[in-house]
């Protein structure tokens, strides 16, 4: 039988980063979160805590971690700070995971370090106006020309979505565009997708005016321009044309990743409801003696823990090097909605001081909704899932 | 450089902390177990030093039941090089001078020259460890300092006393002990978890440091009396009446806490 338990290296590791998410991390969410400042002081110690280079190598900056560590750990970020947790997830996932997965070794070798140090950050500019779910719709183009004797990429397009594009540390965004055109057997056009490193120093690269968003208030995410940007043919990051396909697993591990940032958030609501439960009276006793309120209570940490079991088999899977598309695909659509249900019941148990920003309950009902869109939509995992059954 | 630096795992202060009325010793039972925060901060204080200058060796020791393990590998996942374990049944509510003199003993087999404390523990209080300590080793001490300087053959800080600052400094090999001033600790990268397990722990006997708990000829302390701490008194309510300034003042001056 598989054993969940989990062994004594994830076990300290998931311990100490609670114990930093409990100690330095909440004291400042509701501030950031109100002032939408992006928390560099926090990011900064996590950097100190090796968490942006949990899954790499130590050859090239990283601690020798794996996948299910970076989740262990954005679990416990997920409990008390959705921005915080999300920050260290594109910043891994999407920001340095392409140059570790698809990189040539110069390339690995010049941006590994720095971003798996957590002193610099890395975007993925994948999602546009017109190209959400349907990635395929990409419209930024990139053509390769001669500039002075030297071959180029120039990029024209624009960006909606990404995260940690824009804040002072931010060093690279990878972008997909376009870069050719093939017809189908059918005489379809097929447009041919790549991925391309490109410096946040690049002239023509604009991160534009930070979104007002519903929630995930600290975490930085902007549209981004690209107008006539030039960099060498040697930003392309692995194969022309395999972009899509690059991304799409990109996107698969990302899910099992955002899982686990939904499990912390949905157990985050369990852990504030419960020591509510005991504190607030009503009718002369604690509120957790009410049916009303424990029965909800012991909902929600049923699907924290389900939740929970499913993220833990999609990252066990992924590991072995087993198929785990549609196992990523579930803990990331029942995550994301054991975060917004956990959220609505937590708010409901603390009455009206749910519906006051700077509580931690009520930012999880403003942060969890987006864990229903965010890398990929539930409606998209429900496409996997019923895909994977034949249908 | 080889720094020792000493490690107590205390109950947590957030917990609920008892005596056991029966034996008078501190109910390990009641709240979880954690590295003392000032032994924290002594560890980030040698760790520092240690990440500026190579070469330098930092080992925790500490004097605990068997069941510390954990909080020993919490020090070397921050850092430490390596732990010395005291433990043993004999040891069982030691007090101040045969702690002393086993974690004395301790010191002199490893070696050192530094050894860093906290100035007091969070639940014995005693305070009295680091001073005794460089007087069984027979190097000087410098103790409660808030600011301290390492350097390759001294150390020197500052140490508030209640009418000033003093400036200390002694040459190594030497006893310092810390206060809160000094900053708080590092948590553990995944590398140092991972690293933890393969660093050496020794764990000790009180035969192999050759002391004897009950030594007739040792100064030991008798604890007769053991009893709970008597439930909180309710506090004088002062009601304004246009006085209630001159109240307070007498007061805290009957208190002695003006």
């Amino acid at each position: 039988m598989p054993d969940f338990e989990l062994s004594e290296d994830y076990q300290n590791l998931s311990d100490t980063v609670r114990e930093f998410a409990d100690q330095v991390v909440a004291p400042v969410s509701a501030k950031h979160d109100e002032e939408h400042s992006f928390p560099y002081g926090v990011v900064s110690q996590m950097a100190d805590m090796g968490l942006f280079g949990l899954p790499f190598p130590e050859e090239f900056g990283g601690m020798g971690g794996d996948y299910f560590a970076l989740a262990l750990a954005l679990e416990q970020l997920g409990r008390v700070d959705q921005s915080v947790a999300i920050t260290l997830e594109a910043g891994v996932s999407l920001g340095a995971m392409p140059v570790y997965r698809f990189g040539n070794e110069e390339q690995k070798r010049e941006w590994l370090p720095l971003l798996a140090s957590g002193k610099a950050l890395g975007g993925f500019g994948l999602t546009e106006p017109e190209a959400g779910s349907d990635a395929g719709g990409t419209k930024t183009r990139a053509r390769l020309e001669t500039v002075d004797g030297e071959k180029m990429w120039i990029i024209d397009g624009n960006k909606e979505f990404i995260t940690n594009s824009g804040t002072d540390i931010t060093k690279l965004v990878t972008v997909t565009a376009v870069t050719g055109t093939s017809e189908r057997p059918d005489g379809s056009v097929k447009k041919e997708i790549s991925t391309i490193l490109v410096p946040t120093n690049t002239p023509g690269f604009t991160a534009e005016k930070a979104y007002n968003k519903v929630g995930w208030n600290a975490s930085d995410t902007h549209p981004l321009t690209l107008k006539d940007v030039r960099v060498p043919e040697a930003n392309l990051l692995g194969q022309q044309g395999r972009g899509f396909a690059n991304f799409l697993s990109i996107l698969d591990e990302g899910r099992i990743a955002i899982a686990a940032l939904a499990v912390g958030a949905a157990q985050g609501c369990v852990d504030e409801s419960l020591k509510y439960a005991h504190e607030r009276f009503a009718f002369g006793q604690a509120i957790g003696k009410y049916q009303a309120i424990s029965f909800k209570i012991a909902r929600m940490q049923a699907r924290a823990h389900t939740a929970r079991l499913a993220y833990y088999d999609a990252a066990a899977r992924m590991l072995a090097g087993k198929p785990f598309k549609t196992q990523a695909a579930i803990a990331k659509m029942v995550g994301g909605e054991a975060a917004m249900d956990n959220a609505r019941d937590a708010t409901q148990i603390f009455g009206g001081y749910g519906f006051i920003n700077e509580f931690t309950v009520s930012r999880h009902y403003r942060d969890s909704k987006i864990l229903e869109v965010g890398e990929g939509t539930t409606e998209v995992q429900l496409m996997v899932i019923a895909r994977d059954l034949g249908l | 450089m080889k720094i020792i630096v000493l490690v107590k795992e205390v109950p947590d202060t957030y917990g609920d902390r008892k005596l056991n009325l029966e034996t008078g010793l501190a109910d390990r039972e009641a709240s979880e177990a954690v590295i003392d925060e000032i032994s924290e901060r002594s560890l980030e204080l040698a760790l520092s030093f240690a990440d500026a200058n190579a070469g330098t060796e930092v080992a925790v020791l500490t004097l605990a039941s068997e069941g510390a393990t954990a909080t020993i590998r919490k020090a070397l996942a921050m850092g430490a090089g390596s732990a010395i374990h005291v433990s043993d049944e004999a040891l069982r509510g030691a007090d101040l001078g045969l702690t002393a003199e086993t974690l004395a003993a301790a010191i002199r087999r490893v070696g050192f020259d530094l050894v860093i404390t906290g100035n007091v523990s969070t639940d014995g209080s005693g305070g009295m460890i680091p001073a005794m300590l460089a007087e069984l080793l027979d190097v000087p001490h410098a103790t409660g300092l808030s600011s301290v300087t390492i350097s390759d053959g001294a150390v020197s800080g500052s140490r508030p006393v209640e009418s000033g600052v003093q400036q200390v400094s002694a040459n190594l090999p030497a006893v310092l002990s810390i206060t809160e001033a000094l900053p708080g600790a590092r948590f553990p990268n995944f590398k140092g978890i991972m690293a933890a397990k393969k660093r050496p722990l020794e764990v000790l006997s009180l035969s192999d440091l050759g002391i004897t708990a009950d030594n007739p000829e040792a100064a030991r302390s008798i604890m007769l009396t053991v009893a709970e701490k008597p439930p909180r008194a309710a506090g004088v309510k002062i009601i304004d009446e246009g006085d209630a300034g001159d109240r307070l003042a007498d007061f805290l001056v009957e208190n002695r806490l003006a």
